[in-house]
């Protein structure tokens, strides 16, 4: 049991219905403000009502990785209330709730303690208000299921009963926690809130917003990266029955019309000339050239530790190879969409987005009206993966409702949604690792070349950089240099699930498989005695190593790959097992150890530890965006795949019991199921993997 | 614009719309129903995923003018309370949904597989569902609430 005292860490009082309406801080949201002047300090609340519901904000978005179900499960596992009777809102941003959004896997770790207080504190203030009711001590009050009873009479009032009572109570300024063993919800795998909703085609994403007297807009876009509208001609456009405006914007032309097929049809017509801008002749190819011919110069050192260069130059044993990843793109199943309805006085958005407060500041850019006017109704999402903490479809949503005068509800087609992404950026690395006498690694050099997107930080692109510079083994290499080129390639990029991790991982766990071979190990034992200083990370590859039978026979033509990863404050280690026959890949099957601290829902981590693999395994089997002429080549899911189920391994999950701090989930497992597989495929056929996707030569 | 008449969810329905405008879009904007998704344009997804006379039918590619006089089913008519179908409430009790976008359709290819086959297997159930992408991943998921869902049904649920 941990008792909190801290002044102020609550505040309570009536709803503006009744009830009881606490009020509680997520630190989160304060560390995430540029100016907390003046930004009251509890930001979130949760409010019982009379007739017993629990209703409570979360400033999170759903987007399957299941908040809408683990927050709750959190704060009434403390409150100890009727878990039949929470609602969760999703409000609009306000100043007190700081930089709402949903990225880093960060939703349960960041809440998780202050969710923790809100609920204690809220059941603090119900038992003192049932044990002045009835006159007694409150030691003589436990309670259950949503009432408090008592103990010598086992007379019992409902939490609705006594909210009013308890609104007039002053806060609690130390309340006692559970003890782990007492948790009735938290660690057990209560039914997602949303899969009715889900299962019936009822729940509301972005793309289903609808608003009286709105249009169905699309867009023209130049397909060069920064090109603009140079001249059109809507005349052949209006002539489409059912067209209703034609409008230019920032970024294009848009098409509005009755419905959302005639604005299709409509942007069929129109006759665009394109300025194509400075990327009018970029290509895969020459960005790739650029990263090779920087890697004979240093670039600005991530991280430096002994003098690597120099180790590895006296090493008995000399390893290098050069990595590369492509370009990805997120292709969510809801195509980007954003539905705006811009008036003189105020301004409503409704969508699915990763990013409230961004979504809130464009639309007040845009229309000049105060942030306080605008609405963002924030919608079920169908997919983020990073790509909807972009607002670009905000901007232009915004921009066409008031160019138009109208509500607009914006879709982008399949086509629009893979050729104008924000791109996971393509990457290309040189590793070179010295190894001496008794098969130690002894040094380890890394070069990244790849496009920043998030800033630089003394010459450094810290998610280009991620999980090479902080490699996991590190502790245990005495020289280590890592060093960085941030290239301009003029392709737009943003966060992708897992972020730097999702190629980095692929790179170091097959580098380190190389180096496991040069010096003459098991993959394994290589990597066990390199995460001696490491223990969560070398307890998940322990148990993923015994759960998966690796080292033990398997089906003739059948091989295992191991991949580790420490990312998002997790630890995951994936077995894949796979056969190569007549140059065809096929993955068996995966089994994968997590430790992931203190666990909410098992069966939603069980979830995004599939989810994560699948969306990692994609990329391994076939997917890549290339640039020619400086647009994209792939346009819709024919030449951009994603796993099918006909594809999908049989996915083992085996959770670390933990009293750890919550980690994240959602982008754990993205990174390293793609060196699992390269792993396994070296075993199967003696083909080093180097470049993702993985290529028909590579098999045979 | 043609008059189109057709069966939606057991009820008769008139539309007067351009003749080839897909059943997906009279679904989803001139209809209001919005449990069909869009999610490709070009029948490689399987979000859109309707029942024409029974049939799994990709909802995008198909014309309104070859609906005439036919049986339209969608996920909003699968069962009368939205929940109670044998498929649903497979869905249900496995949890399958994350974001839940690619489910309507999925729901709908594995009603149609559970209404054939009594006892699928998992390579039946692969070649069935080949079609509908899931970009979260609920594969494995999905693979049990089908099973499920034959089991469901050869308790007495309709199908």
């Amino acid at each position: 049991m941990t008792v909190v005292n801290r002044r102020g860490f609550l505040k309570a009082g009536a709803g503006a219905a009744g009830g009881l309406l606490v009020s509680y801080v997520i630190p989160e949201h304060n560390l995430l403000l540029a100016d907390t002047a003046g930004v009251a300090k509890l930001n979130t609340y949760v409010h019982i009502g009379a007739d017993d519901t629990v209703t409570f904000t979360i400033t999170k978005s759903e987007m399957g990785q299941g908040p809408l179900t683990a927050l709750p499960q959190i704060l009434a596992d403390e409150l100890d209330c009727d878990w039949k009777k929470i609602q969760t809102e999703i409000p609009s941003p306000e100043p007190v709730y700081g930089m709402m959004g949903t990225y880093g896997s960060l939703s349960v770790r960041t809440t998780y303690n202050s969710l923790r207080q809100a609920g204690a504190g809220a059941r603090e203030m119900l038992v003192q208000a049932a044990a002045q009711k009835w006159g007694v001590d409150k030691s003589q009050c436990r309670t259950e299921n949503g009432a408090v009873i008592n103990t010598s009479t086992n007379a019992r009032l409902t939490y609705g009963s006594l909210a009013d009572a308890a609104a007039k109570l002053p806060a609690p300024t130390n309340v006692t926690l559970k003890d782990p063993k007492q948790f009735k919800l938290i660690g057990t795998s209560v039914k997602r809130m949303d899969t009715a909703a889900k299962a019936s085609g009822r729940a509301m994403f972005g793309i289903d917003a609808k608003v009286d007297g709105m249009l169905y807009a699309v867009l023209a876009r130049c397909p060069v990266f920064g090109g603009k509208v140079a001249s059109f001609d809507a005349t052949k456009t209006k002539a489409v029955p059912g067209v209703k405006q034609v409008v230019q914007i920032s970024n294009g032309v848009a098409v509005l019309a009755d419905n959302t097929w005639t604005a299709m049809e409509g942007r069929k017509a129109l006759q665009i000339q394109w300025d194509e801008g400075p990327n009018a002749a970029q290509t895969s190819a020459k960005i790739r050239q650029t990263f090779m011919d920087l890697m004979p110069k240093p670039g600005a050192p991530a991280r430096k530790i002994g003098e690597a260069e120099k180790a590895i130059a006296d090493a008995p044993k000399k390893v290098e190879a050069v990595y590369e990843a492509p370009y990805l793109s997120h292709s969510p199943m809801e195509p980007m969409n954003c539905t705006a309805h811009v008036r003189a006085d105020g301004c409503d958005v409704w969508v699915a987005t990763q990013i409230q407060t961004g979504a809130q500041q464009t639309a007040a850019q845009i229309t000049k009206l105060p942030p306080d006017k605008i609405k963002v109704h924030t919608m079920f999402l169908g997919g983020g993966f990073g790509r909807r903490g972009g607002s670009d479809f905000v901007t232009e949503a915004v921009e066409i409702s008031k160019a138009a005068g109208v509500p607009v509800k914006l879709t982008w087609s399949r086509e629009d949604d893979m050729q104008h992404d924000l791109y996971r950026p393509s990457s290309y690395v040189k590793f070179a690792g010295g190894i001496d006498a008794d098969g130690n690694l002894v040094a380890f050099t890394g070069r990244v070349a790849s496009q920043p997107f998030a800033g630089i930080n003394n010459g450094v692109d810290r998610n280009a950089v991620d999980g090479i510079a902080n490699l996991g083994y590190g502790a245990s290499i005495p020289n280590i240099l890592v060093d960085n080129h941030p290239t301009e390639t003029g392709i737009p990029c943003t966060f992708w699930r897992s972020v730097g991790y999702s190629h980095n991982t692929f790179f170091t766990e097959s580098f380190i498989d190389e180096l496991a071979h040069a010096a003459g190990k098991d993959p394994v034992d290589f990597r066990r005695t390199l995460l001696a200083k490491n223990p969560r990370m070398l307890g998940v590859l322990n148990l993923a190593v015994e759960k998966s039978g690796y080292g033990k026979p398997l089906p003739a033509g059948h091989f295992h790959g191991v991949g580790v990863v420490d990312n998002i404050g997790s630890f995951n280690a994936q077995v894949a097992e796979v056969s190569v026959t007549n140059g065809k890949l096929k993955v068996h099957k995966v089994t994968c150890a997590i430790d992931c601290g203190v666990v909410i829902n098992p069966a939603i981590v069980e979830q995004q530890v599939q989810s994560g693999i699948v969306f990692g395994l994609g990329p391994v089997l076939r997917q890549a965006i290339t640039i020619d002429r400086g647009r994209v080549m792939q346009a819709n899911f024919n030449n951009y795949d994603p796993l099918r189920i006909d594809e999908m391994p049989v996915v083992e999950v085996h959770i670390v019991p933990s009293t750890a701090n919550p980690g994240g989930v959602g982008e754990a497992t993205t990174p390293n199921i793609s060196p699992a597989v390269a792993n396994a495929i070296f075993k199967a056929t003696g083909k080093r993997i180097r470049h993702l996707p993985i290529r028909q030569q590579d098999l045979v | 614009m043609a008059a189109v008449k057709f069966t939606l969810n057991g009820k008769p329905q008139t539309v007067d719309v351009v003749p080839q405008m897909p059943l997906l879009w009279v679904l989803r904007d001139t209809l209001g129903m919005t449990g069909t998704k869009f999610g490709c344009g070009m029948q490689l997804c399987g979000a859109c995923t309707v029942h024409i006379n029974g049939q799994p039918t990709r909802s995008c590619g198909m014309p309104i003018s070859s609906v005439a006089g036919k049986n339209v089913t969608t996920i909003e008519g699968l069962s009368p309370d939205g929940t109670s179908h044998p498929v649903q409430r497979a869905w249900i009790e496995v949890d399958v949904p994350q974001c839940g976008y690619c489910q309507s359709g999925q729901i709908m290819t594995a009603a149609a597989l559970v209404g054939k086959s009594n006892d699928p297997t998992d390579a039946d159930i692969d070649e069935a569902m080949r079609g509908n992408l899931c970009r979260c991943g609920t594969y494995q998921s999905i693979r049990r609430a089908v099973k499920l869902a034959a089991q469901y049904k050869a308790k007495g649920g309709a199908a």
